[in-house]
């Protein structure tokens, strides 16, 4: 890299740097979302390694058998692939700190290592697998669909686009504009924390996808100009008066005011 | 000119004018008119124009409100949508909601249209609100203003059923479960409350009726009610003429100020488009209420943040904030006192004493003569505190009226929340009511500091004894006479218990109440200084006073 | 007229400080004493108007552009903006520049008016009370006279509103058969079904931690009344581990293997309750906030509501479909007076 930088012309060199350090990190995150389509890793090898990466990291409270332990962590048998690559690639699990619920944090490992996790964990009991790319896949699903079946299942506690909401005593529903499709089909699938379960005979993959789908509406431009957040009546009160008669008691003052 | 033959001969643009004026005048005697409204006096002060938001929202409410007619189709009639957004595509929905998405999306400025109605209801009610907070902190409702106070406070809500009958017209989930919590509370009113829902709704919630009941009020009844409060309220306050700060040659008996023509029709007119202006921009640049996100109004749908306008939040605030455990059954009758005192009680208390709050002041004042000079806040303390506890009481119902929005926001929960405004709503008007009186009456104390001792300048002399002392500059009459031309009210003394024939006399009670409720006001106050008391504090200086002789040797000058 | 009055040696001092009056000296503005600041001033507003002509040329520009329909969010986004925008400069050209005028170039002086008791002179009262007394003596019923006519005519007209009022307000309320609030359309044997969609549910689709949103089967054939009927017989299913459920006495039957069935419609104002939490069983109404222990009746552990939510009895068909028992055991959503009658 130094020399690199050396050859460069001195001011050039920071945005080659940039540039480097941007392709670097686009290619990373790439190489996140296109995760679950792999799976060449060995299966065999997976778990093992998976098993270590658990003793290693997770064990202290799951237990070194992830059966739990009773007031501490619930045990993990069963709960299949697709909770531990939600719980892990959200960078919920590992657990900072005991909190009204786990909060998302910098992702803890790579997705080789969540991959191997996950095949350790799937391989205790049956439990739902990780989603495969056309199962998330918001080109196919139907948004209006989506919206019947989110409104009627999500929107109580996501809000009905999905900014996110509050439940009781500091619980949360977390906004899902920041969440990838994989981590939205995931959570119906385990239901994490808080959130219920939604199985395939509640809400069938196909509806999942719809769901997905009609979240993926909501990423782009609003039709009305800036979204404040869509939260809602109050987020409108608030602008309403610091903005709209902010500005037109600002121009009372002006009026009122004798011209120099 | 009503008499032809003295019209002048003049030619073109004039002319034309000149006949126009003639024309109509000799049907509708307009000059008299004419002539005394062009050079009506309006006092200039930028608080006098709060009203004027509110009346020039409403205008463009009434402009936008006739556009968006022309596209809304009030009824609940189940259509499928086959529109252009790609969200609701075959979703069953009545005929209200689908035009609003029509309207929205397939209108071209529909949407703008909209976005300017709501936020200019918005608006309107706010700035209702401010006008309103002004008339009372300025004392601008006594008499002779005490019926226009009414009107004003009339049309405050009628603001607030304007804003509600629209709010729940596009037939949205959000709305809808705005108008399902409306008919939760009408439920709870003793005996009558199931009659009154069924006939708000036209049978079983939600029925059929209501969207188009509501529209009719909304377009129609609402607004005309509004219309004619509006010109009583201005007519009114021609017939009365605007009050006026207090200041030199300022009194009960004139008003100061600029000509309605040409001063206030530039700036008042001018200021109509200013309003308009803004309104526009907000609704360009910010979206509001995008019913396509909450969907057509189904009874079994909720989402996060459901709440209403703000105008309507502290009624929410209050309902939540209630505990559960006031629910009572009485003979077999269900009294929820729970819901019956959040959501008409309260309300009802409240906008009760902001009503008859003119006539409980004057209780205490037994002031009979009209007043036409303003009080500035401070020489008002305990009603200014009384305004400032009521606010108070008013934001904590609003913020919790939005705790989810808050807890979710500042990562707080809910329940904490709660519980402190539970205590909150309480605790902090009284704190707000003494913290406001001692701040009114510490001004009032500076104002006869600055009065009997001058403005500071900053210059230091030192006296032939040594002594150190900063020159005083005395305040000129104007400054002066803002400070010191108030009255400082005594409590009222009932007439004695007995008459003549030492029987107790009748209406002893009630102006022993008068009085108390006297001494709750005027009990602590700060007299205004007078002449003798100025002249005491100058004699005292005397050598300061006239610091310019050449007596004290000017040490230093420091501008600090 | 000023402060000689009190200064020392001024001689008497009054009571009460005198009015100093208007103020005389008067700052001149720069627009009065320059005419080039004048000139300026002119051109300023002038300016403004020339904004409001381009902002009324933006926006027919952006009508005549505009690109909506057809899922175009973006057409809308733009029209709506540079509409929005055109008209906004078209409006505050207007007023700015109208007020810049007024502020720097209309004169500025203060002018006086005297104001005139509002009380009408004693001559002016005298006259009126004189009139109507003449009035009341034409039409014959000065005081203590023709009592039969005033009193006939006061009734008559107290009471003719009610023609009108009648019929308007008894048309208002349909049937007025407000027993109906009693009862929903949940039948014995009747089968639950999802919202939306309407797919029936059997006991093993219903995983623990599961919530389901539920209708009555049939429901969405409804030919009239759909919405009320739906208002008031939604149904929340939840599955949770048999060994946190606390069975309430007399409901032993109610439930099936950790599956209940609590209506939506929240006890409180009647919003749909929906938050379920599936760790702490609790179920939150995002409107008010009553919160519903589901794991001990749905009774109240928070919030402004007083009672628990009413339960509907749940049971298994031969088939494998859950299917309510009888309809909910109490009147569903708000209190209302003659709610327990």
């Amino acid at each position: 890299m130094r020399a690199l930088a050396l050859k460069r012309h001195r001011r050039t060199a920071p945005f080659v740097l940039i540039l480097v350090l941007l392709v670097g990190l686009t290619m990373a995150a790439y190489a996140t979302q296109s995760r679950p389509a792999e799976g060449a890793i060995s299966t065999a090898n997976a778990i093992g390694e998976g098993q270590k990466l658990f003793a290693a990291n997770c064990a202290s409270c799951h237990g070194i058998g992830a059966q739990g332990q009773t007031g501490v962590a619930p045990s993990l048998v069963g709960v299949g692939a697709a909770a531990v690559d939600f719980q892990v690639g959200t960078g919920r699990m590992p657990l900072q700190a005991s909190g009204p619920q786990a909060i998302v944090k910098d992702v803890q490992f790579n997705a080789t290592q969540i991959a191997q996790l996950a095949a350790y964990v799937a391989s205790l009991g049956p439990g739902p697998a990780v989603p495969d790319a056309e199962a998330v896949d918001p080109a196919l699903g139907d948004p209006a669909r989506g919206m019947e079946l989110f409104r009627a299942n999500c929107a109580m506690c996501h809000g009905s686009v999905g900014g996110g909401g509050a439940l009781t005593q500091g619980k949360y529903a977390p906004s899902l504009w920041g969440t990838t499709p994989t981590h939205i089909y995931e959570a119906m699938l385990v239901g994490p924390q808080s959130m219920p379960v939604f199985n395939d005979a509640n809400i069938t993959p196909e509806d999942k996808r719809d769901i997905i789908a009609y979240l993926d509406e909501q990423r782009g431009a609003a039709a009305g100009g800036l979204k404040l957040g869509t939260i809602g009546p109050v987020a409108e009160g608030l602008w309403a008066w610091l903005l709209g008669m902010g500005i037109i008691v600002g121009f009372t003052v002006w009026i009122g005011v004798r011209s120099s | 000119m009503s008499d032809v033959k003295a019209a002048p001969p003049v030619t073109g643009a004039k002319h034309a004018a000149g006949g126009t004026a003639n024309y109509l005048d000799e049907r509708t005697s307009i000059g008299a008119f004419t002539k005394f409204i062009a050079r009506k006096v309006f006092p200039d002060h930028w608080s006098f124009m709060l009203g004027e938001i509110a009346l020039y929202s409403f205008v463009v409410l009434l402009l936008s409100g006739v556009i968006l007619t022309a596209f809304f189709v009030p009824s609940i009639e189940p259509v499928v949508y086959d529109g252009s957004l790609a969200t609701m595509q075959g979703i069953e929905m009545s005929k209200a909601f689908e035009s609003t998405l029509r309207m929205s999306f397939e209108v071209p400025g529909g949407l703008l249209m909209r976005q300017i109605h709501h936020w200019a209801a918005l608006i309107f009610a706010a700035s209702i609100l401010t006008h309103m907070a002004r008339i009372f902190f300025t004392g601008a409702f006594r008499k002779p203003r005490e019926l226009n106070w009414l009107v004003g406070f009339t049309l405050m809500i009628l603001s607030l059923a304007a804003g509600f009958t629209g709010y729940s017209l596009p037939d949205d989930v959000l709305s809808g479960n705005g108008l399902r919590i409306i008919d939760g509370v009408i439920r709870s009113m003793p005996i009558l409350g199931s009659y009154i829902s069924y006939g708000l709704f036209g049978g079983e919630f939600p029925g059929e009726d209501l969207i188009p009941r509501l529209f009719t009020a909304h377009v129609l009844l609402v607004p005309a009610l509004i219309l004619g409060l509006i010109a009583l309220h201005l007519f009114l306050v021609f017939l009365q003429k605007h009050t006026q700060y207090p200041g030199g040659g300022r009194t009960d008996k004139n008003v100061v100020g600029f000509p309605l023509f040409p001063v206030y029709t530039a700036k008042a007119g001018g200021f109509f488009f200013v309003v308009f202006g803004v309104i526009a921009l907000l609704g360009a640049t910010l979206q509001i209420n995008p019913v396509w996100n909450y969907g057509p109004y189904d009874p079994s749908i909720i989402s996060a943040g459901t709440q209403p306008d703000w105008y309507m939040l502290f009624i929410d605030g209050a309902l939540r904030i209630m505990p559960g455990n006031l629910e009572y059954v009485i003979g077999g009758y269900t009294l929820s006192l729970n819901i019956l005192i959040p959501g008409v009680v309260v309300p009802g208390l409240f906008f009760g004493a902001l009503a008859l709050y003119p006539w409980i002041e004057a209780w205490a004042t037994g002031d009979r003569g009209e007043r036409h000079i303003l009080d500035r806040p401070r020489n008002a303390p305990v009603r200014t505190a009384l305004g400032v506890a009521a606010i108070t009481f008013y934001v904590v119902l609003v913020l919790e009226g939005s705790n989810d929005i808050v807890a979710n926001l500042f990562r707080l929960s809910i329940n904490d929340l709660t519980i402190m405004f539970r205590i909150a709503v309480f605790v902090l008007p009284v704190l707000a009511f003494i913290l406001t009186k001692r701040i009114a009456m510490g001004l009032q104390r500076k104002d006869r500091e600055l009065v009997l001792h001058g403005h500071e300048t900053g210059r230091i002399v030192r006296f032939d004894d040594g002594e150190y002392i900063e020159v005083h500059e005395p305040l000129n009459d104007q400054e002066r006479w803002v400070r010191v031309s108030y009255t400082a009210l005594k409590p009222r003394e009932p007439a004695p218990e007995l008459n003549v024939h030492g029987v107790r006399r009748k209406g002893y009670r009630w102006d022993r109440f008068k009085a108390a409720l006297s001494r709750f006001y005027f009990e602590d106050r700060v007299e205004p200084v007078t002449p003798a008391e100025l002249e005491e504090a100058q004699d005292h200086r005397a050598p300061v006073a006239e610091s310019e002789a050449p007596r004290p040797e000017v040490e230093k000058s420091t501008t600090s | 007229m000023s402060t000689d009055d009190v200064t020392p040696g001024g001689g008497i001092v009054e009571d009460e400080f005198t009015d100093p009056g208007i103020p005389t000296h008067h700052r001149p503005r720069r627009a009065d004493v320059d005419p080039k600041a004048a000139k300026r001033a002119e051109l300023q507003v002038a300016a403004l108007f020339g904004v409001s002509v381009l902002g009324t040329v933006i926006a027919i520009w952006a009508y005549l552009t505009a690109d909506v329909g057809g899922d175009n969010i973006a057409g809308v986004r733009n029209t709506t903006m540079f509409l929005g925008v055109g008209l906004f400069l078209a409006m505050i050209g207007i007023g700015t520049g109208a007020i810049h005028w007024a502020k720097t170039l209309m004169r500025d002086h203060d002018i006086v008016e005297e104001r005139h008791h509002l009380r009408s002179s004693e001559e002016a009262r005298a006259g009126a009370v004189d009139n109507l007394k003449q009035g009341a003596r034409d039409s014959g019923i000065g005081i203590g006279r023709r009592g039969l006519l005033k009193g006939s005519l006061v009734t008559a007209l107290a009471i003719a509103p009610l023609s009108v009022l009648v019929p308007a307000v008894g048309n208002l309320g349909g049937d007025w058969n407000v027993s109906k609030l009693r009862n929903t359309m949940w039948r014995r044997g009747m089968r639950l079904a999802k919202d939306p969609g309407g797919g029936l549910i059997k006991a093993a689709d219903v995983t623990i931690g599961s919530v389901f949103q539920v209708i009555p089967d049939g429901l969405n054939e409804l030919e009239e009344g759909k919405l009320e009927e739906k208002a008031k017989a939604v149904v929340l299913l939840i599955r949770m581990n048999p060994e946190d459920l606390k069975v309430q006495p007399g409901r032993e039957d109610w439930s099936f293997d950790g599956i209940v069935a609590y209506s939506k419609i929240c006890t409180h104002v009647g919003c749909p309750v929906a938050l379920y939490e599936q760790q702490t069983h609790h179920l939150l109404c995002p409107c008010h906030q009553s919160t519903f222990d589901v794991a001990d009746g749905a009774k109240v552990v928070f919030g402004p509501a007083n009672r628990p939510l009413p339960q509907l009895p749940i049971a298994v068909d031969d088939e494998g479909y859950i299917i309510a028992k009888d309809d909910f055991n109490e009147p569903i959503g708000p209190s209302y007076w003659e709610r327990l009658k």
